[in-house]
């Protein structure tokens, strides 16, 4: 029997959404990790069992939480039960909240901060957590303030891929509004050595040699209201994805504009068309169709709700200039909720489920490719993130 | 036995009532307390002090028989009070929303 696992993280926790593969009706566990900001839970492609989660606080700092049975039982990796709690040397164990910046590979610069100024680099919290396609102890973090890290070891340990804050560029990237962000983490199903990574406000960036080394790849976007608005560094990217089937095509939510790629990121050009806005945070694409895209527009620059309080999914089937509103089960007044960056995904079930997660805490489900839409809950704390498991 | 009292999220982390109690072997210093509240719950590790700098996370304090010690040393010593666990050693969140 098929079924999904909607992973949720929340303001105040996460929760666990199942349903069978009809995705009517819906089992809701959580809150897990009560009263922390979960970032983002997610499970690995190749063992839907494992799955692992961000668990953050302004006062008590980073987390990270391990499940190895579906969501059900979670423990620190490197805090293990059972198992010393200090190395024979008497150093305490739990390496795995443990998330310090290479400098010997890579010295700490400083970077713009919001009024230009030079800002010390300083870790924060993990963004974004994306799992391996091939192995399930082998997962990379996306960090705040913007680096990327990586464990072998089913998160026992994390360790920073230097060359990508050793880019140079370092000193230009800024904070966006939620941070110096890195939020996107793609990794090309067809040849692994290929990452593909984003920072707000950095720009997109891309490694073809497995992190080791990075190139900017933000030709072609243009972001008015900066000083030099088709610049190699600075541009506000606020979601990339990629069809498995067809990793060279990228599509771009930008903090301006809908934008794509057919090249691995080497030239962009603006797809947004008929789009009522330039903003929103969000894009996915369908499962089984790699021109079928989604966003969810949103009004900027500080309003950050839906254009007219009408919440409305686009979707494009020409892969983007031409959108359709789906607004069928969706509020079309009075809605003023944000939908943040990771809180869409899709299933892989035969017909593609679409799913969204709002900051008013609904988590909405279209099981028919964004036709008809549903809410599987409706009061949840704020959510940050979204994941969808296709349990087979 | 020294007494340690953490804060709520600590305590979900840790699995672990509001006070700890754990042994500090030789002189007992904020540092020592803080090292061997980590020794014996390593779950903590981070959540205190900040992994990589080990500087005091800045939404917690440190109180002892009702004094801030919050900006003190880690070698400072700890009263009597707290070496005979009469007093707690008290990590405290701030009062912050959220």
């Amino acid at each position: 029997m098929s079924g999904v696992r909607v992973l949720v993280g929340t303001k105040k926790g996460a929760f666990i959404l199942t349903s069978d593969g009809k995705r009517e009706k819906w089992q809701v566990s959580g809150p897990h990790f009560a009263g922390w900001e979960i970032y983002h839970v997610k499970g690995s492609p190749v063992d839907t069992n494992r799955i692992y989660a961000s668990q953050t606080s302004g006062w008590f700092g980073q987390i990270i939480q391990r499940s190895d049975d579906g969501g059900k039982t979670w423990h620190q990796p490197g805090t293990p039960a059972g198992e010393p709690r200090t190395t024979p040397e008497g150093m305490p164990m739990g390496e795995s909240n443990k998330f310090v910046y290479d400098t010997a590979s890579a010295p700490l610069t400083t970077h713009q901060f919001y009024d230009g100024t030079q800002h010390p680099w300083e870790f924060k919290r993990v963004w974004h957590l994306e799992p391996s396609l091939s192995d399930p102890d082998a997962v990379y973090a996306g960090v705040e303030d913007a680096a990327l890290f990586q464990t072998t070891d089913g998160g026992k340990s994390w360790h920073e891929l230097p060359g990508l804050r050793g880019h140079g560029t370092g000193p230009m990237w800024q904070p966006g509004a939620g941070g110096m962000c890195l939020h996107t983490i793609l990794i090309d199903p067809k040849n692994p050595k290929r990452i593909f990574i984003a920072i707000s406000a950095a720009g997109a960036f891309r490694s073809d040699d497995g992190g080791k080394t990075w190139k900017p790849i933000n030709q072609g976007l243009r972001s008015e209201y900066i000083p030099d608005p088709t610049a190699e560094i600075g541009h506000c990217v606020h979601r990339i994805a990629l069809h498995p089937d067809r990793p060279d095509v990228l599509f771009m939510q930008k903090h301006w504009d809908v934008m794509r790629s057919d090249n691995a990121g080497d030239q962009w050009h603006e797809v947004s068309g008929n789009l009522p806005s330039d903003f929103g945070f969000v894009i996915d694409l369908h499962a089984h169709e790699p021109e079928t895209v989604y966003v969810i527009p949103i009004k900027s620059d500080s309003e950050h709700y839906p254009p007219e309080g009408k919440l409305r999914v686009y979707r494009s089937r020409s892969g983007g200039n031409e959108w359709e509103a789906l607004t069928k089960g969706l509020p079309q007044k009075d809605c003023y909720v944000n939908v943040l960056r990771d809180a869409m995904a899709v299933d892989a079930l035969d017909q593609c489920g679409i799913y969204f997660g709002t900051t008013g805490g609904q988590v909405y489900c279209s099981p028919d490719g964004g036709d008809n839409w549903a809410p599987i809950v409706r009061d949840l704390p704020a959510v940050l993130s979204v994941e969808v498991q296709t349990l087979k | 036995m020294i007494r340690v009292t953490i804060p709520h999220h600590l305590r979900t982390l840790a699995g672990t009532g509001a006070e700890l109690q754990i042994e500090v072997n030789g002189p007992v210093t904020i540092g020592a307390v803080l090292d061997a509240v980590e020794i014996s719950y390593p779950m903590l590790r981070g959540t205190i002090r900040d992994h990589g700098t080990l500087k005091r996370r800045p939404f917690l304090r440190f109180f002892v028989c009702g004094e801030d010690l919050s900006h003190e040393p880690y070698g400072t010593p700890l009263p009597e009070a707290v070496v005979s666990g009469k007093e707690p050693f008290m990590v405290i969140g701030a009062i912050a929303g959220g």
